[in-house]
This record gives C-alpha cells, sequence and structure tokens, in this order.
C-alpha cells in the first residue's frame, strides 16, 4: 500500500508544483495519475522512489515513510519504467535488463538467466539480447524498459508516460500487454500519463489532477464517467462534448450501441 | 644513404625515447584531466576559471616551457622530466575541455533513469557517465596524442633524446636524409598511435559509432 500524506512540493525558486495532496494506493491495483502537463503528476510519481523529495508531508509504503529509507536501496526495490525508455545506450539488451540485479550483486550467471526470463515474460525474442538499444525500434525498447523494471521481480512499479512516445498502434500492443502482466504479475503499479483513454484502460482509480497537484476527481473509471464531480472533469473526460455519449438503436430487435458521432459501437447483451 | 645505413641504431634510440616521451604526458594529462572535466561539468563556476586558466597554460610556447622548468622546479637541465611535465601540462590543457564537454554530453535523461534505476553516485559516475562520455574523450586523446608527438621534437632543443634530434643535426650539418628521416618517422609514429586509438575505441566503445547514427537519423 502507498499513502500520500498532506504531500506538498514547492522547488527551489518557489514554483508549487503539489499541495497538500492525499491519497491511499493499495496493493496489486493499478492507479493512474492523469492531468495537463504541469498538473504535478510525475513529481507525484517520483516522490514514491524518492527521486523527488516532498517538502511537507510524507509518502508511505506499507506503513513506512520512505524519507527513513536509503534512497538507492529503495530505487532498486521499485521498478521504474520511463517515457524514453531511459535504457543505458552503451550496454545490450540483456545488459540493460539485468541493470538492478547486478547493482544487488546478484552472480552474472543467474543475472543472464533472470534476465532472458524476463524478455521472455514481456514478448521480447531472445535474440535481441545482444542489440544495443539504438539497434530496436520503439516498442521493443518500451518493452526493455519493462523487462528492467521487473526483472527483480518488485513489489511496485512505477510507469512514467511509458508508452507517451510510440505510434498509436504499438501503443496499443504495449496497453494490451502491460494487462495481460498485471493479470498475471498483480503489482501495485502507479501509471502517469495525460491520455485520458489510456487511464481508463489501465487504472483501477483513476486521479484527476488539475494544476498543482489538485485532486479534480480520484475514483474508478465508471464512477468519474457516471458522476464526474466538476465541469473540468466533464470536460476531461470528454463528456461535455458529447463524445462518450452512447445510445441504443433498435434494428430488428437487436440493440445496437451509437456513439456520439453516429457510429456502431457494438451491440447490447442483454443481462 | 651511408647516413641511414650507418645510423640504424642511433634512430631507434631516438625513435624509443620519443614513443614514451609522446605517450607518458598523453596518458598522465588523460587521467589527470579526467577529474576536473567531471568537477567543471558540474560546477558552472569552477568550470569557468579551470578552463581559463587551461587556455593561458596553452598559449605558453612550449620551447620556453621546457627551458623554464628547471628553474621553476629545480630539475636538472637536460632532465627528460621537463619535457614531461611540460607535456603533462598541455596534456591536461587540451584534455580538460574535452572531459568537461564529454562528460555534458551525456544525455540527462540517460543518468535520470540510470539514478532511478538504483545507481549509486559511484556507480552513476564510473559505470555510467565515464563510459558515456567515452566517444567525446576519445576525440580529445586523439588530438592529446598527436599533439604529444609532434611537441616532443622540442624537447631535442632541450638536449633530450628524441626523433626531434634528427631536426636539429640535420641542420646543423646539412644532412637532408637525416632531417627528411626525422619528419618521416614523426609523422608515422603519430598516424600509427591516431589509428591504435580509434582501433581501441571500437573495441572499448562498440555501441558509440551506431549510437552516434542513430541521433543523427533521429534528429
Amino acid at each position: 500500500m502507498i499513502e500520500y500524506r498532506s504531500v506538498g512540493k514547492t522547488f527551489p525558486g518557489g514554483s508549487r508544483a503539489v499541495e497538500n495532496f492525499d491519497l491511499t494506493i493499495a496493493s496489486h491495483t493499478t492507479t493512474v495519475f492523469v492531468g495537463s502537463s504541469g498538473c504535478g503528476k510525475t513529481t507525484l510519481l517520483r516522490m514514491v522512489n524518492r527521486m523527488v523529495e516532498p517538502t511537507q508531508g510524507q509518502v508511505l509504503i506499507d506503513g513506512t515513510d520512505v524519507a527513513t529509507r536509503n534512497p538507492v536501496e529503495l530505487r532498486r526495490s521499485i521498478g521504474y519504467v520511463m517515457q524514453a525508455s531511459g535504457l543505458l545506450p552503451h550496454r545490450t539488451v540483456l545488459d540493460n535488463v539485468g541493470t538492478v540485479l547486478r547493482l544487488l550483486g546478484v552472480g552474472r550467471a543467474e543475472t543472464r538467466r533472470r534476465s532472458f526470463e524476463v524478455m521472455e515474460t514481456v514478448g521480447l525474442d531472445p535474440a535481441l539480447a545482444a542489440r544495443y538499444p539504438h539497434e530496436l525500434s520503439g516498442g521493443q525498447q518500451q518493452r526493455v524498459g519493462v523487462a528492467r523494471a521487473l526483472v527483480t521481480d518488485p513489489n511496485i512499479l512505477l510507469m512514467d508516460e511509458p508508452f507517451g512516445a510510440v505510434d498509436p498502434i504499438v501503443r496499443d500492443e504495449l496497453q494490451a500487454e502491460l494487462q495481460r502482466l498485471q493479470r498475471d504479475l498483480d503489482k501495485t503499479i502507479v501509471f502517469v500519463t495525460h491520455d485520458i483513454d489510456e487511464a481508463f484502460l489501465l487504472g483501477d482509480q483513476v486521479v484527476i489532477l488539475a494544476k498543482g497537484g489538485h485532486r479534480a476527481q480520484v475514483g474508478s473509471p465508471a464512477d468519474i464517467l457516471a458522476s464526474p464531480a466538476d465541469d473540468f472533469v466533464r470536460s476531461f473526460v470528454g463528456l461535455d462534448k458529447g463524445g462518450r455519449e452512447l445510445h441504443l438503436e433498435n434494428r430488428d430487435g437487436v440493440q445496437v450501441v451509437v456513439d456520439g458521432q453516429g457510429r456502431a459501437a457494438g451491440v447490447l447483451k442483454q443481462a | 644513404m651511408t647516413w641511414l645505413s650507418n645510423s640504424g641504431d642511433l634512430i631507434w634510440g631516438h625513435f624509443v625515447n620519443h614513443v614514451w616521451l609522446a605517450l607518458v604526458p598523453t596518458v598522465l594529462g588523460f587521467l589527470i584531466a579526467l577529474p576536473i572535466g567531471w568537477i567543471c561539468h558540474r560546477a558552472p563556476a569552477v568550470r569557468g576559471v579551470v578552463l581559463s586558466i587551461a587556455s593561458v597554460l596553452y598559449t605558453i610556447p612550449s620551447i620556453a616551457f621546457i627551458l623554464l622548468l628547471p628553474a621553476i622546479i629545480g630539475t636538472g637541465f637536460l632532465d627528460a622530466a621537463n619535457v614531461v611535465i611540460a607535456l603533462t601540462v598541455f596534456a591536461v590543457a587540451i584534455m580538460a575541455r574535452f572531459a568537461t564537454d564529454g562528460f555534458a554530453s551525456v544525455s540527462t535523461a540517460t543518468l535520470d533513469a540510470a539514478r532511478a534505476s538504483g545507481f549509486g553516485k559511484v556507480g552513476l559516475a564510473l559505470r555510467v557517465e565515464l563510459p558515456l562520455a567515452g566517444p567525446v574523450l576519445l576525440a580529445g586523446l586523439r588530438v592529446v596524442s598527436v599533439s604529444s608527438v609532434s611537441l616532443v621534437s622540442v624537447g631535442a632543443l632541450a638536449g633530450v633524446s628524441n626523433l626531434g634530434r634528427l631536426f636539429t643535426e640535420g641542420f646543423q650539418t646539412e644532412n637532408n636524409v637525416e632531417i627528411l628521416t626525422g619528419i618521416v618517422l614523426v609523422v608515422a609514429l603519430a598516424l600509427t598511435l591516431d589509428a591504435l586509438l580509434v582501433l581501441g575505441g571500437r573495441l572499448i566503445l562498440p555501441w558509440a559509432e551506431g549510437a552516434r547514427s542513430a541521433r543523427v537519423g533521429a534528429a
């Protein structure tokens, strides 16, 4: 469980990224921070592994304030996937995947074995092991980034817009892959995105953030759609322009679901 | 041509001296400049001062420097150490700037990701920053090695045995073959060292060439 308790962050120079933020993230769930740029979502994410230190309040993992933990050890215990994959350009795919194991002092042979194993888990061809990151496609690099984060089998996975820089088709693939992984691995995932559709697709709990890390609304995707807290949320999730409004049309006794633009989205199954 | 066939030992002796007189300052200069560059990259205030001093040092005429050193540090007037020390100072002066640029060339996103993965300060410096600065460091090392090979010759004017002697003696005795031999060997040595550095770079930094063209391709 991850808890934010009255967390605030004022950067040197006085810009206030986050103010008085409270949130509880249950274990084995996916929580998505979603908001426009400058809403403090990445700042909040990076507080979990002390890449950013809050200037007020606390962040707790399973009841322990992370500020009391050694930052380097803390980071090794938490998986982190970032937007541009953040792979080390001078190391092969296999070495990149095994990075944290080597940092933890795991032997070469064991690191190799587990790295190949986790490459398979995330759907990477073992033939890519000896390549350098620049020899991979964007989607493959992102998979390596995920493999690196998972290699130690951490309880917590932090993902900072991990699919933001890949094309839409690959993004769909990676999102589906992440959902499959989460079904199998059952991690506590904190995910940052500016894409509300991605947030609704992946999040058990979605945190919509306004400027200054202000919680506009927190809830499941269905709750948020059913009762948006205010006009900001209504507009952010696309309820204001009719983009998410579906209605039923009867065709020969079958209820067809039609979206706001009049496109058939599917058929309604009676429960 | 008789001079050439009779002077094998003399030429070989000068050559061997030339090699180590050039190599020692190159290696020392590289090793000293690394931490200087690392600090300069981190502290802009230090960078301004240090790199200015480096530029000034490099403008000192090499012959003056070599001849003045005995007075400054008390070495013997004909001591090879004068050449080694002077060339090391020049090597540091050149290399410090390359090292600073090298560390600055490492992508901050990569460093951030490495830190987030759990690299400590030392691991980050030695296993991420240093290798990633490698291509720029290598470029600097190539400049320093060529410059050292050529500057060693100046030491001949201070009486230190090296290929430069072939120029000074050749001029005195109007022996064109000797002068030409000196020039050819100095150039050959510079080119050989450079080729070795390029080759060594390919072995130690196998990722660099592709990564560079990948970056250019992406831009």
